[in-house]
């Protein structure tokens, strides 16, 4: 039960201003490190969704799913394991066009990480990989050695194997 | 006719018509039933105050001192009736002065809406003249906020806050709204709010985990109650007293619980806590079933967490299911309003009486009344004692009086000793423990019950944070009686360091002033009592005055609040002396 973990955590909530404040306090006033956040629209019409990553008992993230659910704006807050869920991050790389041509090394990298090429220009190309967070880990180390000009990378974004009980719920509010 | 009459009350305007933001503001407030607001004026909020001139026969603005006061004076007001207190302030620093009275509110759950002017929305973001980031600054500490910069938006603003101030559980709302918002003009319509897709103030009751409380509870031999605020705020007073009744379970408070049923009832045993009675602290660690009933076991109330009842079974019933397992994990969890769910658990119950267990429990006071409740009440010692002043405004008021206390020694005086015979008559800054909170939340008690005595009882420090509501009590008339137990210590923080810190009191004695010649400074009617002969006759005084009276009683200078459980430890470790 005390077991640190990593969790995902879905968020459905009204895309309202300021909610995002809210949200992070929960996060920050039990002193829980966020790992990744992402927010966007969901499968529903007018419905955000926070996915954040964070590594905690199962025991705390009972009581945040409780905290979270009490603020006003949130819909619905889920809880899952690593195992429960399909996720990925996606990422982006800017590297100098030369070593595109003169680097075959560099090409073998991309098309065995499966990464796509976004854009290329005279003086550098954009490099787009998805996946875990290890294979994107793993494309930044081996990319390195020539030099990288940017990178970034997203908040993770996850589905669930199971269903979320979340659109027959605001069927009912509807009703 | 009838339909006539309906007309006449309906609140929500249908039709539309074209006025002011700031008109809209006070239509609005009109609407939710609003007929009192404590608040202080000022740049962004003056078009609302302007508005406010023309409608003062319908809307009472009183002026507190303060904008602390006037959260105060709102809470007060809403803790004695039940409805939702109204502050207003302007940007900037009238905003921030908000903060410890939302604060309060929220950790009491009490419903307040507070309206904030701000700047101008041009100017949001520039660090203009009296700008602060109030949503920002208020998010912690509120069940909602939200800003406004368009006037269109008010009425539906307005409905949401108010509507989720006073449902489920109850808390503070804030509203900030530009001043051009304010002057704005648009085609105003008013709509009460009674639902929000993404809220659900009161969950469903369940009526299996019913069966299932009422299965434990029907088979315990040492059950005990413990009972909060949430027994008032569900207003379920009736249905909590059959419970406990019927049950025939001896039924212990929080310091918010308490007036719940009256302080005499032969099923209630006392408060439960820190500065709580014997007997339920100690009898906690002896239960096999602990009932919560509306409340939400504060470390002020449990102790160690990892001593508290853990032999017992225990059914935790609450509003709020993110109260559930928090701090004690539950056998059984009755989600719901109190109301129902008390009223559904009753046919379930079984008719007992536990004779032997409540021996425990008049045995243990017993051993209370010997070595502290006699020597606070009817002391022999030379000095005066808060508890005989409490005494003696019980012997007067005779459970009628809203008590208001403020926080230190006095305050735990007050709740252990002052007797309660109606629901809502102990109105103190429980979850926050505010030092500045009585005299103001007094202002506001009195206006939320008019017909009721008002007592406050006040300590020399926390008198002195927010005394310049002197003004407002003399300006409003308002007909408090003010009681200052003056022992010339921070007391409360004196006893800490006399047990705890090897008496080094680091700044806490006080050097007053003259505190009768402050009141009457006011023009308010004010005496000091010193000896003990003086006492009962002045207490009589003051409670027979019309108006608003101020009494200082010298108390003894370091006495002690007893008993004590000191904090982190187990609530069996009650300390007697
Ligand atoms: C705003 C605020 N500041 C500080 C405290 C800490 N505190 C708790 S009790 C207390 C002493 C209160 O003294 P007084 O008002 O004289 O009451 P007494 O304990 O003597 O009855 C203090 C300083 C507080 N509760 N609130």
């Amino acid at each position: 039960m005390s077991e640190i973990k990593t969790f995902t955590v879905s968020i459905y909530t009204e895309n309202n201003i300021g909610l995002l404040n809210r949200i992070s306090a929960i996060f920050q006033r039990r002193k829980i490190n966020i790992e990744s956040l992402n927010t966007s629209m969901s499968e529903i019409e007018g419905v955000s969704r926070f996915v954040i990553v964070i590594n905690v008992t199962e025991e705390q993230i009972k009581k945040i799913i409780g905290q979270l659910e009490k603020q006003v704006e949130v819909i619905k807050a889920f809880y899952h394991t690593d195992e429960q869920t399909i996720f990925l991050e996606t990422c982006l790389f800017k590297i100098k066009s030369d070593l595109l041509f003169e680097e075959r090394q560099i090409q073998n990298i991309i098309k065995e990480s499966n990464a796509q090429i976004v854009t290329v220009n005279k003086e550098f190309f954009v490099l787009e990989k998805a996946g875990r967070r290890s294979e994107i880990e793993l494309l930044y180390r081996e990319l390195s050695a020539f030099g990288i000009m940017q990178f970034v990378r997203s908040g993770r974004i996850a589905v669930t194997k199971d269903e979320m009980k979340i659109s027959t719920m605001l069927a009912e509010f509807a009703e | 006719m009838e339909t006539q009459t309906i007309k006449l009350q309906a609140t929500d305007s249908q039709a539309t018509e074209r006025i002011t933001g700031k008109e809209a503001i006070i239509r609005c407030l009109l609407a939710e039933g609003v007929d009192t607001i404590y608040g202080y004026p000022g740049g962004a909020i003056m078009p609302v105050y302007d508005e406010l001139y023309k409608y003062q026969d319908q809307i009472n603005h009183i002026l507190t001192r303060h904008e602390q006061g006037a959260t105060h004076a709102a809470q007060g007001y809403a803790r004695v009736s039940g409805r939702v207190g109204v502050a207003i302030a302007t940007s900037g620093p009238g905003a921030t002065n908000l903060i410890t009275g939302i604060a309060d509110a929220q950790i009491d759950s009490t419903p307040m809406v507070c309206i904030t002017g701000q700047v101008a929305s041009h100017l949001l973001g520039s660090d203009a003249f009296q700008e602060t980031d109030i949503i920002g600054i208020s998010t912690p500490v509120t069940k909602w906020n939200c800003q406004v910069t368009k006037a269109s938006e008010i009425p539906e603003v307005i409905a949401k806050a108010f509507y989720i101030a006073r449902s489920g559980r109850p808390g503070p709302v804030l509203i900030d709204i530009t001043k051009d918002a304010q002057f704005e003009e648009f085609d105003f319509k008013y709509k009460k709010c009674t639902a929000i897709r993404s809220y659900k103030p009161v969950p469903q009751l369940n009526l299996d985990e019913v069966a299932a409380a009422a299965k434990i509870i029907n088979a315990a031999k040492k059950p005990l109650i413990v009972w909060g605020q949430g027994v008032i705020l569900g207003k379920a007073e009736e249905e909590f007293k059959n419970v406990v009744e019927k049950s025939g379970i001896p039924a212990a408070w929080t310091i918010l619980g308490a007036s719940a049923i009256p302080t005499d009832h032969p099923l209630n045993v006392g408060m439960v806590g820190m500065h709580g009675n014997y007997a339920p602290n100690m009898l906690t660690n002896e239960c096999d079933v602990l009932i919560a009933i509306g409340m939400r076991f504060d470390d002020r109330v449990t102790g160690d967490l990892n001593t508290y009842a853990k032999q017992a079974q225990v059914i935790h019933f609450e509003i709020d299911p993110a109260e559930v397992n928090k701090n004690v994990t539950a056998d059984v969890a009755v989600l719901g309003n109190s109301k129902e769910s008390l009223a559904a658990l009753l046919p379930l119950l079984e008719e007992k009486s536990h004779t032997e267990w409540h021996q425990r429990f008049k045995d243990m006071y017993t051993i209370e009344y010997d070595k502290i409740i006699n020597d606070d009440i009817h002391p022999t010692k030379e000095g005066l004692t808060m508890g005989e002043v409490l005494e003696g405004i019980n012997t007067v008021t005779k459970g009628e009086a809203v008590i208001v206390s403020d926080v230190g020694q006095h305050q735990m005086i007050a709740c252990r000793y002052a007797k309660f015979n109606k629901s809502k008559s102990n109105i103190t800054s429980g979850g926050l423990g505010t030092m500045g909170f009585a005299l103001p939340a007094a202002i506001g008690a009195q206006m939320g019950a008019p017909d009721r005595p008002v007592v406050a009882i006040i300590g020399d420090g926390g008198y002195q944070m927010t005394i310049q509501e002197l003004g407002t009590i003399f300006q409003t008339k308002v007909p408090v009686k003010i009681v200052v137990l003056n022992n010339d210590f921070l007391g409360m923080v004196r006893q800490w360091q006399q047990l705890f810190f090897d008496r080094r009191y680091a700044s806490t004695e006080m050097v007053n002033p003259d505190f009768v010649a402050i009141a009457k400074g006011y023009f308010i009617d004010a005496q000091k009592v010193t000896k003990r002969e003086e006492l009962a006759g002045a207490i009589e005084t003051m409670l027979a005055s019309d108006g608003p009276y101020f009494l200082e009683v010298k108390v003894e200078k370091e006495d002690n609040v007893f008993p004590m459980i000191p904090s982190g430890a187990s609530v069996s470790d009650i300390r007697l002396e």
